[in-house]
């Protein structure tokens, strides 16, 4: 092993490397593999190869992207299907399901960590671009194909290069208000879709630091947006805290000698990076997208931008494009958009943390908008329920409902309707994504709730004065 | 998987930036198996309206492209590979962009399909080139990195493994198989050095 200073990435990397061709392609050893109702084509594959999942000890599969929110005692047919599908797959392979009756279902990406089965150092992959969401405990995670799913699946390891390194240093202090959600619009903003791509970042700084889990999993998620392979936190004391005493955590003796080890999972002081990016977390606002992609973001304080004033031809015809399908004229100020409904859920914005922000702005107030308030787990919604949330949500005439990916991607059926304006605590404000013509804003739970009450885009810090954020 | 060697087609242009995932082929289409082919859902929703960049993929006068030609950040999003299906099963075999989704690339190449590169003036110029706008054949030679339309030659980048891999037809699975000592002898180590990173409950 050199003793050349490493990147947390490459110290990783090394710890999974089997072997390396010439062609430079690693041989990585997986830790974790997360199935979903999805990861149907890769069992067909591995079944057309008449091959068996290696390492069910390893693989868990959860029901998240199709399943229902609501009576999920009539489902249709279709749906029913794909959730069974996923139980009859896991269940021929010995594999463990946190499927639609279990306690434990939820987003892949919010109620595994919260089993403790995401560790700091470990390799995670799953059939879902979002699963950079782990790197927030200091873990190599990583999306991948149905192809590499049942690579995985056959043999629990992937070829892989080894990626160019970035890090993105948050300095300064987040003012009140500002969030995770906003560093990682602003960042991706900055760097553009594809701007991290062939990239792993590593987020660092004195804001990331003081982010707790619930922030790291957001900004870490929002990774692939940036066109990043993976985002990852180095651990640390928050990290190590939030693991002890979970179900899958190691225990006793067995936590103390990890959490040695987990210590060394720092870049070393001269660790070279590809790439660095510095962000003043003091000029971070709260950020809207006006667009139909994540980089079309701006603070809640803009206009709408002028394609005529974008001198790239790309870059300005796909303005263009934006604003024809989101409806909007340049020049108009982002806070006279008016909004048709709201959604509060997906693996970036539905943990505890995230639910309280909403209900601080909505606790006391009404909604003159419908919407769906879906939580990252049934754990989480147990926790909400207890803390009194759900009756914030209901009171302010949201819909408080189960969980599941749900409106952030439509698969279930929670669609906006075409030429509909949606504020949404998701990832992703393609065309279409929720739902075909839907009209998608992204922005931070807290935001979501101020544009439920005011009806349009709307900067939530005012909302918020007086009251415990 | 079949090798890719040579592609001769005609070529769609579609000038479109940040071509996602989610709009090659819409989660709705998803639930289908593959068996039914996932042509007719490649680009559904921009597809159907007969004024969009992507109507083409009707037009008789693209009939049986097999490339595509397309603006930056395409097939970014999603991991589902059922985007790449979409694209294969509609008969593209190359797609031309300046720069694509790290995980769709990694899709395509498993499916058989070129992720080619070409730089923004590159792209631009094909997408106002008259002869690949009227349906001309355009020539694609992966062993060299270059595409001919007409008189005018491109040069294309290409990860130099995914190269090898798409002119070989290689399938990973029996590579990985070629490992089996080093995997074991890393698992036996591994348990070793890292007692906690197995799951205990």
């Amino acid at each position: 092993m050199s003793s050349a200073p490493r990147t947390i990435i490459d110290k990783i990397w090394d710890a999974h490397a089997i072997a390396t061709r010439e062609d430079g392609q690693t041989l990585l050893w997986i830790d974790r593999h997360l199935l979903h109702e999805g990861s149907f084509h890769a069992f067909d594959q591995v079944r057309r190869r008449g091959a068996k999942v290696t390492r069910p000890d390893l693989t868990f599969g959860v029901a998240d992207h199709y399943v229902p929110t609501r009576n999920r005692e009539a489902i249709a047919p279709d749906i029913r299907r794909m959730v069974d599908q996923l139980v009859e797959n896991t269940t021929e392979h010995g594999i463990a399901l946190f499927g639609l009756d279990d306690p434990r279902q939820g987003i892949v990406h919010v109620t595994v960590p919260a089993q403790g089965l995401t560790l700091p150092g470990l390799t995670i992959v799953c059939g879902d671009s979002h699963t950079s969401t782990h790197g927030a405990f200091g873990a190599y995670a990583f999306g991948i194909g149905a192809s590499e799913v049942a690579h995985v699946m056959m043999t629990q390891t992937l070829w892989q290069k080894r990626p160019k390194r970035m890090r993105v240093r948050v300095e300064g202090a987040l003012p009140p208000g500002s969030t995770a959600k906003d560093i990682a619009l602003t960042f991706i903003a900055q760097v553009g879709a594809d701007g991290a791509r062939g990239h792993a970042i590593e987020y660092a700084g004195p804001v990331v630091r003081a982010l707790s889990m619930e922030g790291r999993l957001t900004l870490c998620n929002l990774s692939i947006e940036s066109g990043g392979r993976l985002g990852l936190v180095a651990p640390d004391e928050i990290t190590f805290a939030f693991l002890r005493g979970r179900p899958f955590a190691p225990k006793g003796e067995a936590f103390a000698r990890a959490v040695i080890d987990w210590r060394q999972l720092a870049s070393d002081r001269d660790a070279a990076f590809d790439r660095e990016v510095v962000i003043d977390g003091s000029e971070i606002a709260p950020v809207v997208t006006w667009g139909v992609s994540p980089e079309q973001a701006l603070p809640i304080s803009s206009t709408v931008p002028d394609p005529k004033l974008i001198l790239d031809v790309s870059r300005a015809e796909a303005a263009r494009d934006a604003l024809t399908y989101m409806g909007l004229s340049p020049g108009m100020k982002l806070t006279d958009i008016r909004i048709d409904r709201v959604f509060i859920g997906s693996c970036t914005n539905s943990r505890i943390e995230d639910l309280r922000a909403a209900a601080a702005i909505l606790a006391g107030r009404r909604a003159i908008v419908p919407g769906l308030v879906s939580p990252g787990s049934a754990t989480v919604k147990k926790q909400a329920e207890e803390e009194g949330l759900d009756r914030v949500f209901r009171d302010a005439g949201l819909e408080w409902v189960d969980s599941g990916c749900s409106m952030c991607v439509g698969m279930n059926g929670d669609l906006v309707p075409a030429g509909e304006r949606c504020a949404s605590t998701t990832n992703r404000n393609f065309k279409g994504r929720q739902g075909q013509g839907a009209r998608t804003h992204l922005m931070s739970p807290a935001m979501v709730a101020a544009a439920a009450i005011t009806g349009h885009l709307t900067d939530m810090r005012p909302l918020l004065e007086g009251r415990a954020p | 998987m079949t090798p890719l060697t040579i592609v001769e087609s005609r070529a769609i242009p579609l000038a479109l930036a940040n071509v996602d995932t989610d709009q090659l082929i819409p989660a709705r289409f998803m639930k289908r198996p593959r068996t039914e082919g996932y042509g007719p859902f490649l680009l559904h929703d921009l597809r159907v309206d007969p004024q969009s960049e992507a109507s083409r993929l009707d037009d008789p006068a693209f009939a049986g492209a097999q490339i595509l030609v397309a603006r930056r950040n395409f097939g970014s999003g999603s991991s589902r590979e059922a985007a790449v299906y979409a694209l294969a099963d509609y008969g593209f075999r190359c797609i031309l962009a300046p720069s694509f989704g790290d995980i769709f690339a990694s899709n395509a190449v498993k499916n058989g399909v070129l992720p080619a590169i070409i730089s923004e003036a590159d792209v631009e110029t094909l997408l106002n080139d008259s002869m690949l706008r009227s349906g001309g054949l355009v020539h694609i030679d992966l062993a060299q990195q270059i595409l001919r339309v007409g008189n005018h030659v491109v040069e294309f980048e290409i990860e130099p493994v995914w190269k090898t891999q798409l002119l070989n037809g290689w399938d990973d699975i029996d590579m990985t198989r070629s490992y089996s000592t080093a995997v074991a002898d890393f698992v036996a180590h591994d348990a070793q050095a890292r007692p906690w990173a197995t799951p205990s409950l």
